[in-house]
């Protein structure tokens, strides 16, 4: 393969110089910044900050109301990851069988996809909403006296409900591009070396899968931890009171509404080292991923 | 080891089309069939039919003396080579050829063996823990091969094998498919569009055309006697000269040159003539007017293209005969003329 090369080095500085100012604008300096206060206490009333040292930091780790929220993060995004992934893998799999529908599941899912998340969330809602809303009858049903925002239980299973359902199509439409991308002699061999769907689909049909699914699953961790902001809002009603909040979500309620400023921080830059592993993670078994061709 | 029967099979699409129309035959314990005939004609479809990968629309199947119309693939103990050979990527080459035993509940020793066997029959086993990325065309190929022997099926379905091979390859691969086909004694069947293919594998040949069977035969009697114009000029290369002629007086005449052959005498009018280029003698003295245009050299033989009487004609001959473009005459061997109805092209 040739490849392209430039005779100075101004032009692809230049032509890279607007990305890395953006870059440089909207993220290592809002990220610098947030690592500096973060060992400041502020003023509540803006009036100056002192040096505290890992104080900030110290504070939290020592603070019950931010680990359980931890806990909460971690048990929001496995279910979110998995719900959102294994319902989507399910339809994927049906729709495949007719690919002529496909078109039609695939609009039809993708337009779930083009709303915002704070629309999903009044959505959301919509749907729980205590004397009209579908899903609360269906759960008051079961006997589940269902209390949006109010009832700690309620709230996250309609944080859960709500970002999964908006997180189904994308996955959705990468599974069944993964699915039809197998070529159809080799699921047919498989018809003829094993009998048992079930044997296929695991041995076959999803080793073939399995890229397709791994980028998904560092897609959605993503997205539980962090995309769903909008959805937890709504949600909330702007009413933190009993109701269960991710990490993301405490860090805009103790910054902006609490006016901790220096703790908010803290928990930033915590979050900013979850990415970076995230990231380091998702590049090292890109890496040693198999290609298949 | 089977005989295979079809009984009044016959496939439509669910979009209402038909691709091959009601069919019987049957395939002997052993033998070699070739299924032959233009893209589109209806091979794989009546293959997918056998392999339980296409439903039957109509018509009964048997494999051995079972109805295996409503039998999973899995079971009808087939096994299947198919074009682009459809390999699992993600699995080593002893894993791909040891897949189909593991999921019939062999133990792992036998499996094991057996893939070994395999894998030395088709020289494969310096690549037995290569996953088929990392192989070449012709070694994909084999793979493919040894996961349909190494099951000892009762039938063999390959689908035009060979065609993503080149040429060389592929006509050592048709040798060694051939040869190992007589030595398990297992019987096949072959899809091929390749005419050298189905004359040179079968033992049998079934030539399609538009879904419907214009001939069943053995490969000598599709290339001698064909069943119609079809045949005719499918088969062979180059392929039979098929020119107007007349029946008059029971005999046949080209635009009006000496009677050829005694012809069938309730059979006056026109008839389509057909012979193949090697049944045809340059002869100075000979009595029909050849004039050639093209000189076509194939190291062995010689190809003249030219025309008889306006129509298209080609003549073979041997690479030290003397030839050149212009004008010859030619002389036609009377036992090797057919003739066919123009209208049906069948065979009179
Ligand atoms: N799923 C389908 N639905 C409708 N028509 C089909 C379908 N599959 C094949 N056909 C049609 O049936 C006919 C026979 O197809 P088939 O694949 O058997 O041809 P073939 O003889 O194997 O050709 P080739 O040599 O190109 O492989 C074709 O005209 C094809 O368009
Ligand atoms: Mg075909």
């Amino acid at each position: 393969m040739k490849r392209a090369g430039f005779d100075t080095i101004w032009l692809p500085v230049a032509l890279l110089m607007p990305q890395l100012l953006i870059i440089a604008i909207f993220f290592y300096w809002p990220a610098g910044w947030a690592l500096q206060s973060s060992f400041y206490l502020q003023d509540p009333f803006g009036f100056g900050s002192t040096f505290v040292g890992g104080e900030n930091y110290t504070s939290l780790l020592g603070n019950d109301q931010y680990k359980r929220v931890a806990v909460f993060t971690i048990l929001y995004s496995v279910l979110v990851t998995f719900f959102s992934l294994a319902i989507a893998l399910l339809l994927a799999i049906k729709a495949d069988k007719v690919i002529r529908g496909a078109k039609t599941y695939r609009t039809l899912l993708m337009w779930v996809y083009a709303i915002a998340p704070p629309v999903a969330g009044f959505l959301g809602i919509l749907f729980f909403d205590q004397s009209t809303g579908p899903l609360t009858k269906f759960f008051q049903m079961f006997g589940w006296d269902f209390k949006l925002g109010v009832d700690y239980n309620a709230t996250a299973t309609a944080m859960v409900i709500v970002a999964v359902w908006k997180q189904i199509p994308v996955n959705f439409i990468f599974f069944l591009s993964g699915l039809q991308s197998i070529p159809r002699s080799v699921r047919e061999a498989a018809m003829i070396d094993n009998r048992s769907a079930t044997g296929r689909f695991w041995q076959v049909t999803f080793p073939l899968l399995a890229p397709t699914a791994f980028f998904l699953l560092i897609i959605n961790i993503t997205y539980a931890l962090f995309d769903t902001f909008g959805v937890i809002d709504a949600l909330m009603k702007g009413e933190p009171g009993n109701n269960p909040m991710t990490l993301v979500y405490k860090v805009y309620l103790d910054g902006f509404r609490g006016n901790d400023l220096g703790g908010s921080s803290a928990q930033s830059v915590i979050l900013m080292v979850l990415v970076l592993i995230l990231t380091v993670f998702q590049f090292r078994l890109m890496e040693r991923r198999i290609h298949y061709t | 080891m089977a005989q295979v029967s079809l009984e009044g099979i016959r496939k439509v699409y669910p979009n209402g089309f038909q691709a091959v129309q009601t069919t019987s035959f049957t395939i002997q314990d052993g033998e070699f069939v070739v299924l032959v005939g233009p893209s589109g004609c209806g091979k794989s479809t009546l293959l997918r039919m056998i392999a339980g990968l296409e439903e039957i629309t109509e018509g009964t199947l048997k494999i051995g003396d079972r109805v295996v119309n409503d039998v999973d693939p899995a079971d009808r103990d087939i096994a299947m080579v198919f074009q682009n050979y459809a390999l699992y990527p993600h699995m080593t080459v002893r894993k791909n050829i040891g897949y189909g035993l593991k999921n019939r509940g062999n133990p792992a020793s036998e499996i094991a063996a057996k893939v070994e066997d395999a894998a030395k029959m088709l020289n494969l086993t310096e690549y037995l823990d290569r996953k088929p990325a990392q192989l070449s065309g012709g070694q994909r190929q084999r793979v493919a091969m040894g996961r349909a022997v190494v099951r000892d099926p009762a039938l063999f379905l390959f689908d035009e094998p060979l065609s993503n091979l080149d040429a060389k390859l592929r006509n050592q691969m048709r040798i060694e498919i051939k040869a190992l086909q007589r030595r398990l004694g297992t019987t096949a069947v072959y899809v091929t569009h390749d005419q050298v293919e189905a004359m040179t594998m079968a033992d049998r040949i079934i030539v399609l055309n538009a879904g419907r069977i214009e001939q069943i035969g053995t490969p000598s009697e599709i290339y001698h006697n064909p069943a119609s114009t079809f045949v005719a000029s499918f088969m062979g290369a180059p392929p039979m000269n098929l020119i107007r002629a007349q029946v008059e007086q029971g005999e046949v005449r080209i635009n009006g040159y000496d009677g050829l052959m005694p012809a069938p005498a309730s059979q006056n009018g026109p008839v389509t003539l057909g012979i193949r280029p090697e049944d045809v003698v340059l002869d100075d003295h000979g009595n029909i007017p050849f004039r050639v245009d093209i000189l076509e050299e194939l190291g062995a033989h010689r190809l003249l293209h030219g025309v008889v009487g306006e129509q298209p004609f080609s003549v073979m001959i041997g690479k030290d005969d003397a030839a050149s473009t212009g004008t010859a005459t030619l002389n036609l061997k009377p036992e090797a003329l057919r003739l066919f109805d123009p209208e049906t092209g069948r065979k009179l």
